[in-house]
């Protein structure tokens, strides 16, 4: 059972940062997680008062807000025309309509769960949070970092162009899923880019010791896999077995190559073994359809 | 610590603990239609309107809802019922619990895509769970009720 001692509605990231040091308080993103868990809880940090439910689009990114539902992200034009619809396809199927109106990005990111359809979409687009301390961090190296006490303020999604495609598989409708696949190819040559960011949220005390900015080489295939059931993972064709064409050929060469690599295990869902086999099949159906192949 | 919400347009102020769940709120204040369900943020009974968007109450804290306006089905009573003879008329329901949070997410539906197709249908109420009628009734009870609206509109 949750128990909650105090709720604190945050009125500035300051506050909520220097609430959030203390173990024994907690942020609250959608807390559809965190009321499945048996803990107590000091103070409940809100962040709703903060202006962090937004979604905009410039010519060359997307700026979500960390509080932003996953069905505002669902149902935002921009983000599916960017992604052939493929943002849509990767939150359809979380539990139902009212789950996806409470849950938020920045929950489902930060806590990058092993059963997650969010991390492995966003792993899959040249996308980086932006946490309230560290600054801009790309989001595959945020998915592999270990918890700590910050907070993720936005996230930002470079427009590079890429097509997409998002797969996975479960057991019955609207249960975790059993494998996620996402997977994006660049149109054209690779290109260096710069993620930066200037705080538009109402606190911008730290702004001075954060990493504002990075430069990044967007990669020609990004492929992730989620629901291992551990957290998402990000493969890049390093040996570039996919450079030439997309047919089942050259997938079967990059397959080998992510085999070696790729880790699945085992839980109540599915087997270790089973997932592994999934994988080969979702990312076989997901690159020939973001290579615009037939499926 | 004190919240003050529209509850199915009144405004509530009361006193509640840090850790109240919004629908142990809403029954406390008389809003019996809203069932406890799962308890696992799955089945979609405790659904409520949140500023007109359908949220599991079971799922979000009383506090959070301070200064808002929460809608549940005895706010509808009109448009509820209306609906509802329509699920009845196909046996679309057995035992009846699920019905309040199916009826407030089909309302939420229709409010948002007047016209579904079955697959939109399907997909929108996939977080109603029912136990009891395998869900074809509830689909040709709400395909009934979008063409009588249709033929009211053109009448």
């Amino acid at each position: 059972m949750l128990t909650i001692k105090e709720y604190v509605k945050a009125e500035s990231l300051a506050q909520a940062y220097e609430l959030n040091q203390k173990k024994v308080n907690r942020l609250l993103g959608g807390m559809l997680w965190l009321k499945m868990q048996n803990t107590q809880i000091n103070a409940a940090i809100d962040l709703s008062g903060l202006g962090l439910d937004f979604i905009t689009e410039t010519e060359d990114e997307f700026s979500i807000g960390a509080m932003t539902s996953l069905r505002s992200l669902e149902l935002h034009e921009g983000l599916n025309a960017y992604t052939q619809g493929a943002m849509k396809e990767s939150l359809r199927h979380i539990v139902g309509v009212q789950f996806r109106n409470l849950a938020t990005v920045g929950g489902s990111l930060f806590g990058r769960y092993g059963f997650s359809d969010v991390l492995t979409m966003f792993m899959a687009m040249d996308s980086y949070v932006e946490l309230y301390r560290a600054g801009i961090v790309s989001m595959e190296e945020f998915a592999a970092m270990p918890y700590d006490r910050d907070i993720l303020v936005r996230i930002l999604v470079k427009k590079t162009p890429r097509s997409f495609a998002y797969l996975s598989h479960r057991n019955t409708r609207t249960d975790f899923p059993v494998i996620t696949c996402a997977v994006s190819l660049l149109k054209g040559e690779p290109f260096s880019q710069t993620a930066s960011a200037s705080l538009d949220v109402p606190d911008a005390s730290f702004a001075g010791e954060r990493n504002l900015q990075k430069t990044f080489v967007t990669q020609p295939v990004r492929v992730c896999f989620g629901a291992r059931p551990h957290r998402s993972v990000l493969f890049t064709d390093e040996a570039s077995r996919l450079a030439r064409e997309i047919s089942e050929e050259s997938i079967e060469a990059f397959w080998n190559d992510v085999d070696e690599k790729l880790v699945t295990g085992t839980n109540t869902r599915a087997s270790g073994e089973y997932r592994r086999h999934l994988s080969r099949v979702l990312l076989k159906r997901a690159l020939l359809q973001a290579g615009g192949k037939n499926v | 610590m004190t919240i003050t919400l529209t509850l199915n347009g009144k405004k509530i102020t009361d006193q509640i603990s840090a850790d109240c769940l919004l629908i142990d709120f809403l029954r406390s204040h008389g809003a019996l239609s809203v069932k406890r369900g799962c308890e696992t943020s799955n089945c979609g009974l405790c659904t409520v309107f949140l500023n007109d968007v359908p949220v599991l109450s079971c799922s979000m804290l009383a506090a959070r809802a301070d200064g808002q306006t929460v809608t549940t089905l005895e706010g509808l009573q009109d448009e509820a019922e209306e609906f509802g003879a329509f699920i009845a008329d196909q046996g679309a329901e057995q035992c009846g619990f699920c019905n309040p949070g199916f009826i407030m997410n089909a309302i939420a539906l229709l409010r948002e895509n007047p016209s579904p197709t079955d697959d939109e249908i399907r997909e929108y109420l996939a977080g109603n769970l029912c136990r009891c009628s395998g869900y074809e009734g509830q689909l040709r009870g709400i395909r009934a009720f979008i063409d009588y609206r249709q033929e009211r509109s053109r009448s």
